[in-house]
């Protein structure tokens, strides 16, 4: 009986210990970490959408939206998240797309777990570089070895699946985001 | 006491010796930060849950002490989990889930059971220590490896000129097992000829 009370005071003391000694830390890591991500997801609003002076968030239809303005206060377009199945694991990433929801103006990646050296290059400023002013009116395509056309986009070599991933997560976000926001407003 | 510390570092060294550890071992050390910051985390839960149970091992009876040496353990790579991604997000997001699987590093595990519980907290502090740097050790080394063959640098470093080719399996699976299997050959070698 005695051995018993033991085991379980032991077991509870150090749950317990662990448990505040958790939460203090946590109390003073939390703030930081939050503002890791908002300041992760700040540069990828101003990255996506150049020249991004300023931006607002406004949520429309349950997706959250931000509008970019210039250093006049002009509307210079839209960015909003998009997130799907990679070759490895979820992609998460950010496009900027003009006033008329016709042209897309850049990409960041978020998060993304793609095999690196291969997969990974999406995240790379040569694949990325490919969507600055892309017109995406209707929808991105993607080339493997020809030479890319308007509206197109070069595969990564050997990265095929994390391409197309990339280009069917934009695709798929751009229109939901073109059925919910006015267009031109 | 001194043969406690180095122990760890060379004649016992935990990855090139007693081949434990092996999966943050293989899976982050594509580059030399990688694993040397995937091997300071391991050292600090190691020294942290090692003290710890070295100084209640006379309280935690018998019967409940994995369960008790786990509690430590998995409070220990929280700190650190939520101290990275507070401090340094860029080497967090690398790391990925293996940080947060350093709860289940046998090295860590193994040493509380064979060592810290057994022994006072002054020996168990240099044995951990010297684990700790052991795995350190191995990783960077391993890292090292890994990254240069990849793309030719070392800690980001151009060591190798324009001309190397960029080669891409060293930072897949088959790379990081080709790499190490070689490594410990290598030793093998180097502690024979002592």
């Amino acid at each position: 009986m005695n051995r018993i009370v033991k085991m379980i005071l032991t077991l509870t003391l150090l749950g317990l210990i662990s448990g505040i000694a958790l939460s203090m830390v946590s109390n003073y890591t939390d703030p930081l970490i939050e503002q890791n991500q908002q300041e992760a997801l700040r540069e990828a609003v101003f990255y996506v959408l150049q020249p991004t002076e300023d931006y607002e968030e406004r949520t429309v239809d349950g997706k959250v939206i931000y509008e970019s303005y210039d250093e006049s206060g002009e509307l210079v377009g839209y960015s909003f998240t998009a997130s799907g199945g990679g070759y490895q694991g979820t992609i998460e990433l950010i496009v900027g797309v003009g006033t008329e929801l016709e042209e897309i103006k850049g990409i960041q990646i978020l998060a993304s777990e793609e095999t690196p050296g291969l997969g990974g290059k999406i995240r790379g400023e040569s694949f990325k570089s490919q969507f600055r002013g892309l017109e995406a009116g209707q929808g991105i395509g993607l080339v493997k070895s020809e030479e890319p056309e308007r509206g197109e986009i070069q595969a990564i070599t050997g990265a095929t699946i994390s391409s197309r991933a990339v280009v069917d997560i934009i695709n798929k976000e751009l229109s939901r985001v073109r059925s919910i926001l006015p267009e031109g407003e | 006491m001194i043969k406690e510390f180095v122990k760890g570092i060379w004649k016992e060294n935990p990855v090139f010796v007693q081949v434990l550890g092996m999966c943050p071992t293989l899976a982050v050390t594509t580059s030399l930060i990688n694993g040397l910051s995937m091997g300071l985390a391991t050292t600090f839960v190691l020294v942290s849950s090692g003290l710890a149970i070295s100084a209640l091992r006379k309280l935690i009876p018998d019967q409940v002490r994995i369960a008790s040496f786990m509690i430590i353990i998995s409070s220990s790579v929280t700190v650190v989990k939520l101290l990275f991604e507070a401090h340094i997000p860029e080497i967090s997001s690398q790391l990925g889930p293996y940080l947060p699987l350093i709860v289940t590093n046998c090295i860590i595990l193994g040493r509380q059971e064979a060592f810290s519980s057994k022994q006072p907290v002054g020996k168990t502090l240099l044995d951990n220590l010297g684990m700790g740097i052991g795995f350190i050790f191995a990783l960077v080394v391993l890292g090292s490896v890994r990254e240069l063959f990849y793309q030719g640098t070392i800690g980001g470093a151009q060591v190798l000129g324009t001309w190397y080719k960029s080669m891409i399996i060293m930072v897949q699976p088959a790379g990081a097992f080709i790499s190490l299997s070689l490594l410990v050959a290598l030793f093998q070698r180097l502690s024979e000829s002592e």
